[in-house]
């Protein structure tokens, strides 16, 4: 294995760690909006697709990083409205019982 | 240092942003605050790559790319009802293995065209790709059958088990082949650059049918632990693309979600009382024999008591303790205002009204909480099941809106249904219950239900915000 594969073997096992801790105690309330969060964090392949957008010359390369590119913002951009959608909703609570 | 050795820096921030932001997201008061520190995170990473010496040739295409993926994500988030938000996430979330799956064969085919493709990059590409595209024709799958455009139910055929893991073997056997490939100095079953390429894109292909035939069998009262389920796939195929690109950020978020996205999962199944190979694997919708016995119990003379909306009224008019249980049902008819004016209307003629919510109800756990905050249904009416199930004897009347199988008694007590043994309000222990549905057809569990043939419950048939609506009119009438 070479350095940098190493390097990112740590990065990935360290962050299953933090991934299984984070979310760990989370109140059935939450499930659905979180759920949508991290949906809308999976979308940072989006920089992967802008990476490879033009890696391969030829239409056929023009096309599928055209659309790596779409659908990772589609997932991104949704992801996160979405999200806001749904936690607008849970947050008029605590301004309601200030009234 | 020119702004290219900043991208690290920024890739960094990004990184513990989206820890934040995944904390954040897991408590109700710093849940709103946790969603846009992970955007703007993201913001901060796009921004950066558009500065790396990979993308500068492409900026015209991907500033294209972006628009009209961002224009689709933001108008289709903002334009979906919040009764259709679960399979909006669904659709989304298959964007994005959709991207990783394409990343992962745009970055092979370059290693390929520079000759600099390792043992480590292959099999990093092939995870990314076929988990990607598992995860993309599953979550379309998923979209489909909550939509309504695929049928909810389990859809089943003989030797299932078999067409579903021939696929897989023929995925697993097309990547040893090309993983065989590309072992420095092992004799090549292909040589061209050429016909790995083809292999990769039948394994594609193969793994889009897998994805398909993964969800198809899995009956719509499941969805939602099968779109957690995808999410996290999702999450690992963007960490596989992130090996591939050797890019931390990639791998670090995609693990995240992955690891996160697992214990989502779990925790769901867990709240609906079934293991995950259960959800997989088990037949949730396809028990006919269960069924079956359920309908026979409808033979024995006992049958269904059907009322009008003034007969509700009264009922509801002379009791003092009222819990509400909303269901799907209230969501598809968008009757949480009219549930809403009902309650306040009761209240100020001193009866107690409370909601009972079901940790599955509606079709993801939060969703009835979400529509009746809408509502502006103060937070403190709403009850767990835990709470509020030893107060159900207590109450004089359980109105159930649009709810099924989270009220079925079967699950106490017939072993041989489908459902046993998963978590139920208590629904029948009510002094009288109310139940608004649109016709006797079973819920999405696909199996009949016993609470609508005890003698205590009334059946008053009709969409559930037409139904509630008349409801209140002859309350207000009576007063």
């Amino acid at each position: 294995m070479t350095g940098e594969a190493i390097v990112a073997a740590y990065v990935f096992i360290l962050a299953i760690f933090v991934g299984f801790e984070v979310v760990s105690k989370v109140p059935s309330t939450l499930h659905t909006p979180l759920m949508s969060g991290a949906n809308a964090i999976h979308g940072i392949v989006i920089v992967g697709a802008m990476l490879v957008a033009s890696a391969i010359p030829g239409p056929i390369g023009v096309v599928l990083g055209f659309l790596a590119v779409v659908l990772g913002t589609a997932n991104v951009v949704g992801g996160f409205v979405v999200t806001d959608r749904m936690l607008a909703m849970f947050k008029q609570r605590p301004a309601r019982k200030r009234e | 240092m020119t702004v290219e050795t900043l991208i690290p820096v920024a890739y960094l921030i990004a990184a513990i942003t989206f820890i934040l932001g995944l904390k954040g997201l897991s408590s109700p008061t710093t849940a709103v605050q946790g969603n846009r520190i992970a955007a703007t995170g993201m913001l901060i990473a796009v921004i950066a790559t558009f500065f790396a010496a990979d993308v500068r040739g492409g900026v015209p295409l991907i500033l294209a790319g972006v628009a009209v993926g961002g224009i689709a994500g933001f108008v289709g988030a903002r334009m979906v009802k919040m009764t259709a938000m679960p399979q909006m996430v669904a659709l989304f979330n298959g964007a994005g293995g959709g991207a990783a799956a394409l990343v992962s064969i745009l970055e092979y085919a370059r290693h390929l065209g520079a000759g600099s493709l390792e043992l480590g990059a292959t099999v990093a590409t092939l995870l990314g790709l076929i988990i990607g595209a598992v995860s993309f024709s599953g979550s379309a799958i998923a979209f489909g059958k909550l939509q309504g455009i695929i049928t909810p139910k389990a859809f089943k055929y003989a030797g299932q088990q078999f067409v579903t893991g021939g696929i897989a073997a023929a995925v697993v056997l097309l990547s040893v082949f090309l993983i065989a490939a590309s072992i420095p100095g092992g004799t090549p079953p292909v040589d061209s650059a050429i016909t790995p390429m083809l292999l990769i894109a039948a394994i594609a292909l193969l793994a889009l049918v897998f994805g398909v035939a993964l969800v198809m069998p899995i009956g719509g009262a499941d969805m939602p632990v099968v779109i957690s389920l995808l999410n996290a796939y999702t999450g690992l195929a963007v960490a596989m693309a992130g090996f591939t690109l050797n890019n931390q950020l990639l791998i670090v978020a995609g693990t995240l979600v992955g690891a996160s996205g697992t214990i989502l999962t779990r925790l769901m199944s867990k709240a609906m009382n079934r293991s995950l190979g259960n959800v997989l694997f088990g037949a949730f919708g396809a028990a006919t024999t269960a069924g079956a016995g359920a309908a026979t119990a409808g033979d024995d003379g006992r049958s269904i008591r059907s009322i009008g909306p003034e007969d509700a009224a009264i009922l509801l008019s002379y009791a003092q303790n009222v819990i509400v249980v909303p269901g799907y049902g209230l969501a598809v008819a968008q009757a949480q205002h009219s549930v809403r004016e009902l309650a306040d209307l009761l209240e100020s003629k001193g009866i107690s009204v409370k909601y009972a919510i079901h940790p599955v109800a509606g079709r993801m756990p939060g969703h009835m909480n979400v529509l009746l905050a809408e509502a502006n249904v103060p937070y403190d009416k709403l009850f767990d099941m835990d709470q509020i199930n030893p107060e159900f004897q207590r109450a004089d009347v359980a109105l159930v809106i649009g709810a099924n199988d989270v009220t079925n008694p079967a699950a106490r007590s017939n072993p041989g249904s489908p459902i046993y043994g998963m978590p139920i309000l208590d629904v029948d222990k009510a002094q009288n219950i109310i139940v608004i549905k649109r016709s006797m057809k079973p819920g999405f569990a696909g199996i009949d239900n016993d609470l609508y043939l005890d003698p205590k419950t009334a059946m008053l048939f009709g969409d559930a915000k037409d139904a509630v609506g008349k409801v209140v009119q002859e309350l207000k009438k009576a007063a």
